[in-house]
């Protein structure tokens, strides 16, 4: 699903350049649960930026699904995001002047789906998540686990090829935490390839595989038969 | 096509900051509105300016003026022109001239004539006139019929007279068409009332008469008292002017240097002045409205910039989430479109409103006339919404590439 070979990336200008990835080379399978660890400033934030198309590289080739990413334009790109990719993030990123459906049917806006059709899956999606009944509630009536099931749902919506989770549980109780973790279990359960950054322990132990970065490489890659 | 997600977005935007949004929008009000009342009140300014000219906009006056001074061809000096009907006729061979009448004065120029009719009798200006005076002066008629050539020729004794002579010297919702009047102890015929120039007392109590008759009957068959002449359409009357003068002064060997002996009055040039001048108002109207606006632009310009910034994080979701460029700076055009558009209008509304309110009350007074029609015309009302549109979209385009620039990555982590 996401092949990634000798992709370097740096920052700055020439005389004070930041190499920050130093040739990454890692595969992905279809379906896989893949957790991305490593200390502050390991890079791999950058990493999850490239995979989701948020970020160029310098050097290197990125294939998603089969699809070369590489010197894209802004609307290839954000085609390819709309299209390929689901986001979660740490602060969930919700609209406050949309409610729950709207939040999650935005993704279809821009698929140019007509409103009944994506409040329909909408609607579905956020049953699945288990927010069936909270579907008029605007952001600012929701929990936090709440909000990031919106989220989870919304990066859903689009039946997107890869899920891209950048500290999904970072901003949430302990509880909270292994009730999303089960989410996303259940969505890979479904098939979904999905890849979370991630500083807990908890969260890269119930992932399939961990992938460890340390200094802009690779450190440290583990395959794991899945708890599920 | 109507897009009811990005106007509930641009909606709620401006529910979050109510005041802002009104103070943006009051400096493109503000800049439209003054557009609007300049340009009213500078039009209704031009228009009484011209409808004191009349029908007169090009008309030449021409009469006999001082002695001469300069002898000619061996002719002294002390000479006074008397114009005559040769003269006229060697006019009318001018390819320019379009319209033309001898007039003649009852009693002098700027005399008035004792009238009477029955019992009621008054004094008015008395002028032997041809049919093209008519045309040449804006004349319409209110009643019956203007003075024909048949008249002309045949030297009836028939009179057209201003609403003003009706109104004295006839009773209420009497017709006057068809009664006698007598003038200088001969009776004449009225055979029509016309409409003089709109505002111009003088011309409501005019009586006039064929010139040919008028000459015979009171004895001024020895000269016309002056000519009024008109250029063909397209033709500048300076042009006229300058060839009728020359045509008179050789006729009459008058030194080409002497040029007091043959008097005329140009209309045309205090037409023109005016006309200038107003043009100068318009201008200058436009430039203080249009800087108005592009301050009141700047503002909005400003604002969006604000607004962008402050939603750079919004921006970069939308980004994030399939958002293309396109969208994002359609997005922030509409916004900045609908701030002018709607701030805009309401500034022609309030303009247009307050000009017909000015109209309504001065109307009223009468001894202010200059400014009985401030109004705006629909092309310029048009010219005024077009350039808050350019104005409009100038003031989007930075705030929209900033917005479509928004790198997603910066917005995400932007706390």
């Amino acid at each position: 699903m996401i092949q990634l070979s000798n992709l370097h990336k740096y920052y700055g200008d020439k005389n004070r350049q930041l190499h920050v990835l130093k040739g990454i080379d890692v595969t992905i399978e279809e379906g896989e649960l893949t957790a991305i660890m490593g200390s502050s400033g390991s890079g791999k934030s950058t990493l999850l930026n490239i995979l989701g198309i948020l970020d160029h590289f310098d050097e290197g080739r990125y294939l998603l699904d089969q699809q070369e990413i590489t010197k894209l334009t802004e609307k290839q790109a954000a085609y390819f995001r709309n299209k390929f990719i689901g986001f979660v993030f740490q602060s969930f990123n919700l609209l406050s002047f949309k409610n729950a459906t709207e939040n999650v049917a935005l993704p279809l806006y821009y698929q140019k789906v007509g409103r009944r059709e994506r409040n329909k899956k909408a609607a579905e999606l956020l049953e699945m998540v288990g927010l069936g009944d909270r579907a008029e509630h605007m952001p600012n009536q929701l929990s936090g686990g709440q909000k990031q099931r919106v989220a989870i749902a919304r990066a859903l919506v689009t039946n997107p090829r890869v899920i891209l989770a950048d500290e999904p549980t970072g901003a949430l109780d302990s509880k909270t935490t292994q009730e999303i973790m089960q989410l996303f279990k259940e969505v890979h359960g479904q098939g979904k390839t999905i890849v979370i950054v991630t500083h807990e322990k908890e969260i890269a132990d119930a992932c399939e595989r961990l992938i460890v970065l340390r200094d802009g490489q690779i450190a440290n890659t583990t395959s794991k038969v899945s708890p599920l | 096509m109507f897009d009811l997600d990005r106007w509930r977005e641009i909606l709620f935007t401006f529910q979050q900051h109510k005041m802002r949004t009104l103070l943006t929008a009051f400096g493109v009000f503000w800049g439209i509105f003054m557009l609007v009342m300049l340009l009213g009140v500078g039009k209704s300014l031009q228009q009484g300016s011209v409808k004191n000219f009349g029908g007169h906009t090009n008309t030449i006056w021409m009469w006999s003026g001082s002695a001469t001074q300069i002898p000619y061809k061996g002719l002294p000096t002390g000479r006074r022109v008397t114009l005559k009907d040769g003269d006229l006729a060697a006019l009318r061979k001018l390819p320019e001239l379009g319209l033309s009448s001898s007039v003649n004065n009852l009693g002098g120029w700027m005399v008035n004539q004792y009238i009477v009719r029955k019992s009621k009798s008054g004094t008015f200006p008395t002028s032997g006139v041809e049919p093209e005076i008519f045309t040449l002066s804006g004349y319409t008629m209110l009643q019956g019929r203007a003075i024909n050539d048949l008249d002309f020729k045949e030297k009836r004794k028939i009179a057209v007279i201003g609403p003003t002579v009706a109104d004295i010297l006839f009773e209420p919702g009497e017709s006057p068409i068809g009664e006698e009047l007598e003038i200088g102890g001969v009776n004449f015929t009225v055979i029509g009332v016309f409409l003089g120039r709109e505002d111009d007392q003088e011309d409501q109590e005019k009586i006039l008469l064929p010139n040919s008759t008028l000459r015979t009957t009171f004895n001024q068959t020895g000269w016309i008292g002056h000519f009024q002449l008109a250029p063909k359409p397209g033709i500048n009357a300076a042009v006229l002017e300058q060839k009728a003068k020359a045509v008179i002064m050789s006729r009459h060997h008058i030194h080409p240097s002497d040029m007091n002996v043959v008097g005329t009055y140009n209309a045309q040039k205090d037409f023109d002045k005016v006309n200038g001048l107003f043009t100068g108002i318009k201008v200058f109207s436009w430039v203080v409205a249009i800087g108005t606006i592009i301050a009141g632009v700047v503002g909005v310009g400003n604002i969006m910039l604000i607004i962008v910034k402050e939603r750079t994080r919004e921006i970069g979701l939308h980004k994030a989430l399939g958002a293309t460029p396109s969208h994002i700076i359609g997005t922030i055009l509409m916004e900045t479109l609908i701030i002018t558009l709607i701030s805009g209008y309401l500034g022609l509304a309030v303009g247009v409103f307050c000009l017909e309110g000015l109209t309504s009350f001065l109307g009223q007074q009468h001894d202010v006339d200059m400014f009985a029609n401030a109004e705006i015309d629909f092309t310029t009302a048009l010219l005024a919404l077009a350039a808050l549109v350019v104005a409009g979209c100038f003031a989007a385009i930075l705030p929209a590439s900033k917005a479509a620039s928004v790198d997603p990555i910066v917005a995400l982590q932007d706390e």
